[in-house]
């Protein structure tokens, strides 16, 4: 690993440094919470977790303000927490309470927050792209400078949806930032195999966009690529494929025997951390100290405690709730 | 002592046993065999829920994983259908048909009468529907009405490990496309399952409890729950037909009429929403062939016009159960005119 910092990180202050890591802190803990929730059985349904994969959703939505929009996947706690989804509002979305943020109504695999630009995390693999185009398309027609932000994975770049719609936002030339996250595998298969060409970016300019192929365990790395993309896709210049690879630490989802990989988990965990080595950088380079990243953590594990216990707390939804939020007529 | 297995097992083993008799026989879908180009075990999945595992080690050339791209295989499947193959392809979760149903409904089921007789596409999509496992609006849905409104679409719902094997078996021998929709929440059910091959023909309802007073008609996992609530009327002294349509697509009306000729009461259990569905269509049936037969208006047992909704709480209420059934049969005992 590389102590130096790319040229960008400078322009991270003090206190952008820590927002980073704390928010890629939130979700480590929130994933692993859920994680050990879920294996007591009071966590209903599929849940798929995100730990590993932080710097993605961070060093991207660092970028990103009110005026931007984001489309996320069955993976979405991460793209969630890092537009600024109330993290109690998730928690107890996820157990089913009528707190959450979808009042209970959808679940780990439909977290949605319009109002932060969330559109949501979604069940459908490769949902997202086309959604994201219109974002994209509304934000330039209003003229808000805003952006749109598909994340999807590995498995959804073979999607015929993310395809058209990466053509489509160069043909609109619409401000879309398409980020592919390759955590190497779409459930048991690998992306080496289900992806044709050599890299995922390679397809980039079949769609006249630029791509580049970025390590998702440093969070520098993805936070430069993506101030490069966001920053063109604002001035008008067009789409950018972001391609950022990584591995997820747990099964595709809660309760997957993982039988298709061996150890690369362990040696990830050990030697490439995010959440390590963004620690590792930030204290060589002498612009954090460790008790300053301590008490993050301590705050963190305090907020992820507290979402839990009131989650368990809070009400379920009612009878009352059943038919509301959608049109009927009988 | 005969035979048990679970509905998952049925399944596996009627597409071990049509792979093994017929070599035009294709299974594919995503992981359906799982771990290609990985590090460690082929044959990592067998599908998402299992179906299909143990397959591709003895058939390693007639299993295919797919990349995400449902568009692409199950179109393929199609194309290879008409080319003298039987793919049996997965469409895993049925939410997902939203992502390939032109190839569906615009190319397989047309062919055969569109190019005048000259066409066969002899292709089953295997895929899982239904609630209560949590799994919320985007993976919970019962969506064979929207594949029984098609004309040229065979639609197959097993309620039990036996039918789940013999009608798997009819469906790969058919020479139309079959739509064969596996309840995920039927997977660890047990039941007798004989172990020959057999066929059980479509169109053929199954008559799974006998009775005077009403006749209950259910499909898919309803079948259970329809039983349930025949089995809770019965020491009341109110008896049921309860009749398991097995397939939509082609529906067998006449099982259904005589029933209700017989007993002058119905009641229709399904669990799609109730918007043209099952439940209409089969109302609308006795409606127009059973009029002077029905001694109290045709009811329908329902998830509300609502999408599926994740917390238990919510989705308890949202999916018909036995007492809901029971209940509403008493209403019709009532409404005696
Ligand atoms: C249209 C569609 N097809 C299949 C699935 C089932 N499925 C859910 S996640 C997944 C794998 C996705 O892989 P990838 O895009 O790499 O994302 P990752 O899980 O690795 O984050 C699959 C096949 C789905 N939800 N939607
Ligand atoms: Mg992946």
């Amino acid at each position: 690993m590389t102590e130096t910092l790319p040229v960008t990180a400078g322009v991270l202050d003090e206190r952008r440094l820590l927002d980073a890591y704390r928010t890629m802190r939130t979700i480590r803990m929130f994933e692993e919470r859920v994680h050990e929730e879920f294996a007591t059985g009071e966590i209903p349904g599929f849940v798929h977790l995100y730990a590993g994969e932080e710097a993605s959703a961070t060093g991207v939505c660092a970028h990103l303000d009110e005026r931007d929009a984001i489309s996320s996947t069955h993976r979405g706690h991460g793209h969630c927490i890092a537009k600024g989804v109330d993290v109690k509002a998730m928690m107890a979305e996820i157990y089913g309470r009528a707190t959450g943020s979808c009042h209970g109504k959808g679940g780990s695999m439909h977290i949605a927050d319009l109002s932060k630009g969330m559109l949501g995390a979604n069940g459908i693999v490769g949902g997202g792209p086309p959604l994201i185009c219109g974002a994209a398309l509304a934000a330039k027609l209003q003229n808000t400078g805003g952006v749109g932000v598909a994340f999807f994975g590995d498995g959804a770049s073979n999607q015929g949806t993310t395809l058209e719609a990466m053509n489509l936002a160069s043909v609109w030339n619409v401000p879309v930032v398409f980020v592919a996250e390759n955590n190497g595998y779409a459930e048991a298969t690998a992306s080496s195999w289900s992806v044709a060409a050599d890299s995922i970016a390679d397809r980039a300019p079949a769609f006249g966009m630029p791509g580049v192929t970025v390590d998702g365990f440093d969070f520098f790395a993805v936070y430069e690529a993506a101030g490069e993309a966001v920053e063109r896709a604002r001035a008008g210049g067009g789409p950018t494929l972001i391609e950022v690879e990584f591995t997820r630490y747990f099964g595709h989802f809660e309760g997957d025997q993982q039988t298709y990989r061996t150890d690369e988990v362990a040696r990830a965990r050990a030697e490439r951390d995010c959440l390590r080595s963004f620690r590792a950088r930030v204290m060589d380079s002498g612009l954090l100290s460790a008790e300053r990243l301590d008490e993050v953590d301590r705050e963190v594990a305090l907020l992820i405690d507290r979402a839990v216990a009131e989650a368990k707390e809070a009400p379920k939804p009612t009878a009352a709730d059943l038919e509301t939020d959608v049109y009927i007529s009988y | 002592m005969a035979r048990t297995m679970t509905y998952r097992e049925a399944l596996n083993e009627a597409l071990v046993q049509e792979m093994e008799r017929d070599q035009s026989v294709i299974v594919m879908g995503e992981d359906n065999a799982g771990g290609a180009g990985g590090p460690g075990e082929q044959d990592a999945w067998g599908g998402v829920l299992g179906v299909t595992k143990g397959l591709y080690p003895r058939f390693p050339d007639r299993v295919l994983d797919t990349p995400i791209s449902e568009s692409g295989f199950i179109g393929a499947a199609i194309g290879a259908a008409t080319r003298g193959m039987r793919p049996v392809a997965e469409l895993m979760f049925v939410d997902f048909l939203g992502v390939c149903f032109d190839q569906i409904y615009n190319q397989a089921a047309k062919f055969r009468y569109m190019f005048g007789g000259k066409a066969v596409t002899p292709v089953v999509i295997r895929t899982m529907y239904g609630g209560g496992l949590r799994a919320a609006a985007q993976h919970s849905q019962a969506l064979y009405p929207i594949f029984t409104h098609v004309p040229g679409l065979k639609v197959v719902l097993p309620s039990s490990p036996y039918d789940a094997k013999g009608l798997l078996i009819q469906a790969v021998r058919d020479d139309d496309p079959v739509i064969f929709c596996e309840h995920k929440a039927l997977y660890d059910t047990v039941g007798e399952v004989p172990e020959e091959p057999y066929t059980i023909p479509f169109g053929e309802a199954g008559i799974v409890r006998d009775g005077e007073d009403a006749t209950i008609v259910a499909l898919g996992r309803m079948v259970a729950v329809a039983v349930e609530a025949a089995d809770d009327l019965a020491p009341s002294g109110v008896s049921c037909d309860v009749i398991d349509l097995r397939t939509t697509s082609p529906l067998d009306e006449d099982t259904i009429l005589e029933s209700v000729e017989n007993t002058g009461r119905l009641i229709v259990v399904d669990e799609a929403s109730p918007r043209c569905g099952m439940a209409a269509d089969i109302a609308s049936l006795a409606a127009r062939e059973a009029f002077g037969a029905l001694r109290a208006p045709v009811q329908t047992v329902t998830p509300p016009h609502t999408p599926v909704p994740f917390s238990d709480a919510l989705e308890d209420l949202y999916l018909p159960d036995a007492q809901r059934v029971a209940n509403t049969v008493k209403d019709v005992m009532n409404r005696e005119r």
